[in-house]
């Protein structure tokens, strides 16, 4: 058995390996040992391909990993859960740039002489320059150091398609002179500047499906550059990388009732306020006395958290307040929207590091089906994801977004700092309902006003 | 650059079968778990390493560009699978049932 067949046996360990590491992630209780075997796996492949013969010099390897690993261990060990999207967004960035690096390096040593390498070679660096600064600019306003509102400017579509244009014509140069620099270094340019500009447009609110739509990208590039380099283990990672990538930008549209391009193509913004609609309802308010009667009173509660539970940081007085309600004999589930948050999956995380059991996250769809026996429902930091509005009213921007139906519950409290609209800018019908109570001020505080009522008791 | 290329015929074989894995695995994850798949996904992306590898260390690499390239590849990869799977772990052992979690009550913080 030659040298090159012991390789791939070992990459097809890998690839198993990796494969089980996801199937491992269906359920928490054997998520962990999934993510040990896709370590392993990750080790094998290293191991495998420092044997090979091509790679003869050691020392520029060893700098390397030695700095990536310091780094990256830092990194995710410092990383607040609440910082979890940003840190995705980094990883992915961080992703696409060693693959435009892997390709710069095999175009830089050797031009491409096949057609399947010039292709391979002129998409994987186009969707690598576009994740990569696109990732960056989502890192800039996951972790609010760009503003979360979308940034527009005038003519900003046209820019847009200009840049688009021009990085696809470039194509015509390069299939016909692959060995010509300039060529390739404006291909890498324009990708680098068409990532900023389509993320700037987009807000906050649309992060979960452009951190999505970013992690498939990220898969991709991985498979095209697989193509440059000829290496089959590339391929199969990055079509499992990009295949997540696709389920979850879907789920999250869905969760949305967007079309992807909507999302992000479409500026929220252009839906602009088409506000005052005939009578103005007063919305009314309680006291954290008079939310304690009734949370006392209670034989199930819901929490339905959102996307300001995580900027309130309020997730363990959010806990404690539903651990007293248990001891308190309530039934006690946590409802969940899948677009909640900044990411997929962000508001189970956050509750899951505040040690709510992962048994009381319920999924929107488990939740509906039961919320008129639902006593009380507690809004705390979500908007959009519980107006009712996106049911019945077919003028508003969010019309056919599957919300969790908070309204159905006996009693409704929303915890929210002031009347201000959520992001989308829409007036949240749910405040007006009869059985809705306003508890104004911030989540956190308000949460811990009631654990503390509750333990004065 | 290997010494032995593989046709793309093969190549796009693995691709198509990979996806429909991809697929099939992905769609089995509960929503529950989306961030840590997320970052899961992230780390297994690090496998850009074995490319890195090759790109850093192979005696191509003798001009201090290429050694630029190639050594800012293995350490962005390693920096992405590191970084993936400490956090992926830091996440996934923060999900306990109740009854897991109610038996570890005296060390929560």
């Amino acid at each position: 058995m030659n040298h090159i067949s012991f390789i791939n046996l070992a990459y097809i360990v890998s690839c198993a390996l990796f494969a089980f590491g996801l199937k491992f992630l269906a359920s928490p209780e054997t998520a962990r040992k999934g993510n040990w075997l896709s370590a392993l796996g990750m080790l094998i492949a290293v191991i495998a391909t420092l044997t090979s013969h091509e790679i003869i010099s050691f020392q520029w390897i060893l700098i390397g990993m030695i700095i990536g690993s310091i780094l990256g261990a830092l990194v995710a060990f410092r990383a607040a859960m609440t910082q979890m999207p940003e840190m995705i967004a980094l990883l992915h960035g961080f992703g696409a740039l060693a693959s435009v690096f892997v390709d710069w390096s095999a175009y830089h040593s050797h031009r491409p002489d096949t057609i399947v390498v010039t292709t391979a070679l002129y998409l994987s660096i186009l969707i690598g320059g576009v994740t990569f600064t696109g990732s960056g600019i989502a890192w800039g306003k996951l972790s609010e150091r760009l503003s979360g509102k979308p940034i527009l400017f005038p003519g900003q579509m046209w820019i847009n398609i200009a840049a688009l244009a021009f990085v696809l014509a470039l194509a015509v140069p390069f299939f016909m002179h692959p060995a010509y620099y300039p060529v390739f270094l404006a291909i890498l340019g324009i990708s680098f500047l068409l990532g900023i500009l389509t993320v700037i447009p987009i807000g906050g609110a649309d992060m979960p499906v452009v951190i999505s739509v970013l992690n498939s990208y990220s898969g991709l590039v991985a498979c095209t550059t697989g193509f440059v380099i000829n290496n089959v283990l590339l391929i199969v990672v990055g079509s499992l990388v990009g295949a997540n990538g696709i389920i979850l930008s879907y789920i999250m549209c869905k969760a949305m009732n967007r079309s992807l391009g909507n999302v992000l193509f479409g500026a929220f913004a252009a839906s602009k306020k088409k506000k005052a609609v005939g009578e103005k309802k007063e919305a009314k308010s309680a006291s954290i006395e008079d939310a304690y009667l009734v949370l006392e009173a209670a034989h199930s509660v819901v929490v339905v958290p959102g996307y300001g539970l995580a900027v309130a940081q309020a997730q363990h007085a959010i806990r404690e307040l539903g651990e007293l309600l248990e001891k308190n004999g309530a039934e006690v589930r946590y409802a969940i929207h899948p677009v909640a948050g900044r990411m997929p999956g962000h508001m189970n995380v956050l509750l899951a590091e505040a040690n709510v059991p992962y048994d009381q996250l319920v999924e929107m769809e488990n939740i509906n089906p039961i919320m008129d026996t639902v006593d009380v429902c507690i809004v705390i930091g979500a908007n959009d994801t519980v107006n009712p509005a996106a049911l019945h009213d077919k003028t508003s921007p969010i019309y056919g977004m599957p919300i969790v139906e908070t309204f159905r519950a006996r009693t409704v409290f929303v915890i929210k700092r002031s009347m201000a609209s959520g992001f989308a800018g829409i007036e949240n019908e749910l405040f007006y309902y009869d059985n809705t109570r306003m508890i104004f001020g911030d989540a956190k505080d308000v949460a811990q006003k009631l654990v503390a009522e509750f333990k004065a008791k | 650059m290997p010494e032995q290329i593989i046709p793309f015929i093969y190549l796009l074989y693995v691709l198509v079968l990979s996806v429909f894995l991809g697929f099939a695995l992905i769609n089995r994850v509960p929503p529950l778990l989306h961030t840590p798949l997320m970052s899961e996904a992230n780390a297994i992306c690090g496998i850009i390493i074995v490319g890195a590898l090759v790109a850093a260390g192979s005696l191509d690499a003798h001009s201090p560009f290429t050694i630029f390239l190639g050594v800012s590849a293995v350490a962005l990869a390693t920096f992405n699978l590191v970084g993936g799977y400490l956090v992926t772990e830091r996440m996934l052992k923060m999900f306990k049932s109740k009854s897991s979690s109610q038996g570890a009550k005296g060390e929560k913080k």
